[in-house]
């Protein structure tokens, strides 16, 4: 236990001596939730918008003030002309234009119908879609609030209710992605490379030489990432909480247990990496091209999985962030409890016995 | 000197495959002694210290280091050896100290002990006020004289040292044998596989391993008599050249 002990520290030395891949260690989890938190979510906030009110009365002046209270419409400018609207788009002024016809009121008041035309920039469809969707949204609910003054016989009552989710908030997604991705990223690609950088320096065989255990190498070797790992989940966990405002419904320390479990399925599968590189640069380069970019594209955060083709459904389950991933948003975002998600925790577990399994037993040889 | 045999070897052979890599070689060493272990790249040496070691297991043949059987006793064998690489194996991002403190501490040597031992090694090696110096910073000369020292800081029974002076100047080199003469002399048994003939000159025997086999073994001014040769230089081009294997 002493030389376990005696090794961790050494390991925890390395970690310190090297500052600035200790700053990228604790700092890239910061970057990265604050980058997809604020700057890289798919929301589309505070576009620039005009309107061409050729009613000028009431009913548009209320629908006008809601759109531009709205943190998605940033009101740039009214415009006067028809012409003025093809201006704006190829100054690049605005993305959406809101156009009142004549006497808007009086036909929404006696006919019952009137309409509002939204022409937007669809040179980025995407965009133009949701800004098309947010302002009916605005209509409808001016529509609705309309119908329930006036008790009108007919009420077309749309009712769309987000669940977990009600303003639609893309760090509600992001937030446990970003966790299954850096703690993949920083246990396999650290471990990996930590272990390899031993096989290149020379220090690995000496230290199979001594009386320590490959078993208890490997673990001291992991020991300092777990602990760098747990450091990261707490920084994720509180900028969440008080930087973007997404809860943690359910039970912290399920989370937490969650978390660790994930890690060590992660500090395993560096192991496994380091098994099979001889250089650190191959470790580096084999810990992005086959966890990296399987963690963005198959956890589902970024792209959902119900919509790729069924082979890839498929490989998806193999991705050890999926699950991970499903179970921090039932945990936070949900609420819900172990009893949910007992499923993944077994898949995750059985996953992680597997590759350290594997991952200990093929140090073992490969130096035997 | 029968009973004193720390290494003791016979018939040991490792196969990969259908390649033979060591092939049938027998050998003693005494306690205390310096023994050379030569051979051109790819003769089979690295394989034969890595058995020697308990790195690796023999396909066949027996072999026992410091008494202990090297198929069954590995884990004991290790406690008895100490092992340096060509690479000088010591953490170049921790200091003096922390590196003494580390392969100390993984052999087991108490706190005190270790205080002690490295207040010793850094006064023979006139390292002293350098401790908390980074390896890094220290010149090669002194880098790997601290890996020597490092390697036998808890007095093993034999330590083996791989190519320990590629790279290193001769002033350098004649400095590390110093320290390999005081380990001997303290009875370690050293264990040395080298490319300059000129060390091989200050064993006490050697070895000269061709093709995975040992085609020569005794002491340096035997081997020259032998070959009828001026130097062990030319005592191992003769050898050598009856090679087959490839060279890497």
């Amino acid at each position: 236990m002493k030389q376990f002990l005696i090794f961790v520290k050494k390991e925890c030395l390395h970690i310190w001596r090297d500052r600035r891949t200790l700053v990228i260690l604790i700092g890239m989890p910061i970057v990265q939730i604050i980058l997809y938190g604020f700057a890289l979510t798919n929301e589309v906030k505070n576009s620039r918008i005009a309107v061409f009110d050729q009613s000028k009365d009431d009913a548009t002046r209320l629908i006008t003030d809601r759109i531009a209270a709205s943190r998605y419409f940033n009101l740039e400018k009214n415009l006067n002309s028809y012409k003025q609207i093809g201006e704006s788009f190829r100054e690049g002024i605005v993305r959406m234009v809101v156009v009142f016809p004549i006497n808007f009121q009086d036909d929404l008041l006696h006919t019952n119908h009137a309409q509002i035309q939204l022409i937007a920039d669809a040179s980025d469809p995407n965009t133009a879609n949701t800004l098309a969707n947010y302002a009916s949204a605005i209509v409808n609910d001016y529509q609705n609030a309309l119908n329930n003054d006036q008790k009108l016989p007919y009420n077309i009552d749309v009712q769309l209710r987000m669940l977990y989710n009600p303003e639609l908030k893309g760090a509600y997604n992001f937030v446990p992605g970003v966790m299954a991705l850096v703690l993949m990223l920083i246990c396999a690609m650290m471990t990996s490379i930590s272990i390899v950088k031993e096989k290149e320096m020379g220090t690995m065989e000496v230290i199979l030489v001594s009386p320590l255990k490959p078993f208890r190498i490997v673990l001291a070797k992991t020991v300092p990432y777990l602990l760098v790992s747990l450091l990261n989940i707490i920084s994720i966990l509180l900028l969440s909480v008080y930087a973007l405002d997404v809860p943690i419904k359910g039970s912290i320390f399920l989370l937490m247990a969650e978390s660790t479990l994930f890690t060590i399925t992660s500090l395993s599968l560096g192991i496994l990496i380091s098994n099979f590189s001889r250089t650190q640069q191959s470790a580096m380069f084999t810990s992005m091209m086959s966890l990296f970019l399987p963690t963005l594209l198959f956890s589902g955060f970024l792209f959902p999985i119900e919509n790729m083709p069924k082979a890839l459904q498929i490989i998806s389950n193999i991705v050890p962030a999926k699950w991970y991933y499903i179970i921090v948003k039932a945990v936070m975002i949900k609420g819900l409890g172990i009893t949910a998600i007992w499923k993944e925790t077994l898949i995750l577990m059985g996953m992680t016995l597997l590759l350290l399994g594997i991952s200990i037993r093929n140090f073992k040889i490969r130096l035997a | 000197m029968q009973t004193d045999k720390v290494i003791s070897v016979s018939n040991l052979t490792k196969k990969f495959g259908d390649f033979t890599a060591v092939d049938n070689i027998s050998f003693d060493c005494v306690k205390g002694e310096i023994f050379g272990f030569l051979g051109a790249n790819g003769a089979g040496k690295t394989t034969a210290m890595r058995m020697l070691c308990g790195l690796s297991l023999p396909t066949s043949g027996e072999a026992s280091v410091a008494g202990f059987d090297v198929y069954k006793e590995s884990e004991l064998i290790k406690k008895k050896i100490g092992y340096m690489s060509q690479k000088f194996s010591l953490y170049e991002d921790l200091t003096v100290w922390e590196n003494i403190r580390f392969y100390a501490g993984i052999y087991g040597l108490s706190d005190s002990n270790i205080r002690e031992k490295s207040r010793q090694l850094l006064t023979e090696l006139h390292l002293e006020g350098q401790e908390n110096a980074l390896v890094r910073s220290l010149p090669l000369g002194w880098k790997q004289k601290l890996a020597f020292s490092v390697a036998i800081v808890h007095n093993p029974a034999i330590v083996f040292l791989d190519e320990p002076t590629g790279g290193v100047d001769p002033i350098t080199r004649r400095e590390f044998w110093g320290l390999i003469y005081e380990a001997s002399a303290r009875d370690i048994t050293v264990f040395v596989t080298t490319h300059y003939m000129d060390e091989a000159e200050y064993c006490n025997r050697v070895s000269i391993m061709v093709d995975g086999k040992i085609e020569a073994l005794d002491t340096p001014a035997n081997l020259k008599q032998h070959y009828n040769a001026d130097s062990m230089d030319e005592v191992f081009l003769h050898l050598a050249r009856t090679a087959t294997r490839s060279q890497d």
